[in-house]
């Protein structure tokens, strides 16, 4: 459906009227529950852009907070296009770190650090493919719902973790919730001092973007995954294997969740703990959500969602309110988003109804 | 924990059971009529934090059951608007809904986080508590648990033996249908949408105050709603039949907790995240027992036949496809 040019702009200033009535919504919306709370709205909403946007050193934080959420994002992305609800995709971040772990503590002795490295991430990937593999199975050959399935798989996910850091791969002396022995900086994804940011880590997020994109746009993947996601029959009947797709989809979910998983384990906490995946796997969701499926949208938004998780950590310390705040923010947006674009189709249906003949002339 | 009593061990099955059987039995309905509140776990925490609040602020019991309720219904009402009226996807909603009742209950909840709290008192009932056995596990509860064991019978009578419940389950099953004879679908839907949120929400105030008393982050009530959810489809949309899994669930539950004494060397993460893979387990059970090979292998099997009658049961046709008017 190609626009013309002139109802262009008649389309971005409704799109920006719309944006602006969701924001004043949320805003009030969340100055309403902070009241409640008796807290001042005005003074949590400055501690939440202080404690993100206030210096370089607060904007790294949040940077780290974007990368997995981008990733996972993408990944989402795929799932999302042929239908399938990738609640799975938490445990495939933490299944990522597991197995970047493993690789890390079999080369701890190695001569090659940067070279262990690699494989971890590898490893990552391959161990996120897996975890989505066995939810993609279930679905296509087992008739699980992959919700149940990827939600299940999730708390296993989570058991793993909580198992290996209190049994095998515990501390010398004392296993406790902090995590595993930190490793040593030569195992650590490099960092540049100056920026507080790890190039690798970057260049990895904006490769995965552009792959993203081009495999959804470009190739024959791209093609059938929304083929069959817009009309699964059909798809059928054109000789697509939905089960097979959705199974492919999944892989590249869990691919890209896996490798987010990893980098938290090699460029942020350098050790496996039990909140690895910091929820980053569920909040992609909703990030994919807002973003409308929109592969350049998501990662703005993952922005300003990575902004509010970093902001309200500054809540408790300052006005001792509970960092969930960000949570309620980020959940309303997309509630907001999702009523005003039903109530924009609700409304437009109306009109397409008392003036059908137009719909030819269009 | 060594002393192993039958009697002990099947009160605390029931008593354990209650806010699971409420939260399922809401669920149910709510299917049952065609439409998925996907949102039961941030809407059990939302309202269990609800439920503890408001009966901490009055210190009146019945006022924190009655305004978790209320806040299980809104949040079904949210679903149900956005899907029934606004045309937006259930899943999507329901999903978006659980996160954030969570998130809510936590940011709301923090004041409340590890006080004493009030909580329900326990109440025997006469003559029926001197029975031996059945006296010790059905009768010497409280209200909350009583109520769960009675909205079992009442939530079957209602939806296969009234009028209104024949309704209820045609709108499920065939909204068009439904609309052809006189019943309003989207009305029905959004009824029974806050029919079943409000039984949820009892369900969260039944953990916060009476099974697991008080507030926190976290409550421990957390993943229940998920549990529930995958009940009803245990119980094939029956809410009896999801009752008893859901009495299952709590036995396996109770088992768990002497489990743990007994094997001190399994680390307790295993028996916390045991009943997930169980439940992935049964959903894929079920789905191979629906499967018409297999029902075909089994002609002329009795035993296997009842066995895989156990497994049966349909979602309403109607399921999670909102009924649009013409």
């Amino acid at each position: 459906m190609a626009t013309p040019l002139m109802n262009r702009f008649e389309y971005l200033t409704r799109h920006s009227w719309h944006f602006l009535v969701t924001v004043v919504a949320v805003f009030f919306f969340t100055a309403l529950i902070l009241l409640i709370t008796g807290a001042p709205p005005l003074a949590a909403y400055y501690h939440i852009f202080k404690g993100s946007l206030g210096s370089w050193l607060k904007f790294a934080h949040v940077i780290k907070a974007w990368i997995p959420l981008t990733l996972c994002a993408c990944g989402l992305l795929f799932t999302f296009r042929i239908g399938l609800w990738n609640i799975g995709i938490e445990g495939q971040v933490m299944m990522g770190a597991i197995f970047s772990t493993a690789i890390l503590r079999l080369g701890l002795g190695s001569q090659m650090p940067s070279m262990i490295i690699f494989l971890s991430i590898v490893a990552g990937l391959i161990g996120g493919a897996l975890w989505a593999l066995i939810a993609g199975f279930l679905k296509t050959k087992g008739g699980v719902n992959e919700i149940f399935a990827g939600l299940g798989l999730n708390f296993v996910a989570q058991g793993i973790i909580l198992w290996l850091i209190f049994g095998p791969w515990k501390r010398p002396g004392v296993a406790s919730m902090s995590g595993t022995e930190v490793f040593p900086t030569q195992f650590w994804l490099p960092q540049l001092a100056s920026i507080r940011l790890s190039p690798p880590a970057l260049t990895i997020v904006f490769v995965s973007l552009i792959l993203t994109a081009l495999i959804l746009r470009y190739t024959k993947i791209g093609l059938n995954l929304k083929a069959i996601g817009s009309n699964p029959l059909a798809a059928y009947l054109f000789g697509l294997k939905p089960a097979w797709n959705m199974v492919l989809a999944m892989i590249f979910a869990g691919g890209f969740a896996g490798i987010a998983g990893s980098l938290q384990v090699t460029g942020v906490y350098h050790r496996l703990l039990p909140a690895i995946s910091s929820n980053y796997g569920y909040l992609a969701l909703l990030v994919a959500m807002l973003a409308n499926y929109n592969i350049w949208l998501a990662p703005l938004v993952a922005l300003f969602f990575a902004c509010l998780n970093v902001g309200s950590i500054q809540l408790p310390m300052a006005l001792q309110l509970d960092s969930s705040l960000s949570g309620v923010i980020q959940g309303a947006l997309v509630l907001a988003t999702l009523g005003i674009h039903g109530w924009r189709q609700q409304r437009t249906k109306g009109i397409a109804h008392s003036a059908k003949p137009k719909e030819h002339e269009i | 924990m060594t002393d192993f009593d039958l009697t002990i061990l099947f009160a605390g099955v029931v008593a354990g059971a209650a806010p699971i059987v409420l939260a399922t039995l809401g669920e149910t309905i709510t299917e049952k009529a065609g439409l998925i509140n996907l949102s039961l776990d941030g809407s059990i925490l939302l309202s269990a934090m609800a439920g503890f609040a408001i009966a901490f602020e009055t210190n009146n019991i019945l006022a924190g059951f009655v305004g978790a309720a209320l806040v299980g219904a809104l949040m079904a009402l949210v679903v149900a608007v956005f899907s029934i009226y606004l045309g937006q996807n259930q899943v999507a909603v329901g999903f978006v809904l659980t996160l954030m009742g969570r998130d809510l209950a936590y940011f709301l909840g923090n004041p409340y986080s590890r006080i004493q709290g009030p909580q329900v008192i326990p109440l025997s009932i006469p003559p029926f508590d001197e029975i031996p056995f059945l006296g010790e596990v059905f009768f010497r509860h409280n209200l909350p648990v009583y109520a769960s064991l009675l909205l079992i019978l009442l939530c079957w009578w209602y939806i296969y033996r009234t009028p209104y419940g024949l309704k209820l389950r045609s709108v499920g099953e065939h909204p068009r249908a439904s609309f052809a004879r006189g019943i309003n679908p989207q009305k029905l839907q959004l009824l029974y949408a806050i029919c079943g949120g409000l039984l949820v929400g009892l369900a969260g105030a039944t953990f916060s105050l009476a099974t697991k008393p008080g507030w926190g982050r976290p409550q421990g009530a957390e993943g229940t709603g998920w549990i529930a959810l995958a009940l009803v489809i245990f119980g094939g949309w029956n809410p009896a039949r999801a009752a008893i899994g859901a009495y299952l669930f709590s036995f396996l539950q109770v088992l768990g907790i002497y489990f743990q004494g007994w094997l001190p060397s399994v680390p307790a993460q295993v028996f916390q995240v045991a009943p997930f893979p169980l439940m992935i387990f049964t959903l894929l059970v079920m789905s191979f027992a629906q499967k018409e090979s297999v029902q075909i292998w089994a002609e002329g099997k009795a035993h296997v036949k009842a066995l895989l009658s156990m497994f049966s049961g349909m979602a309403p046709s109607g399921l999670g496809k909102p009924y649009r008017p013409e």
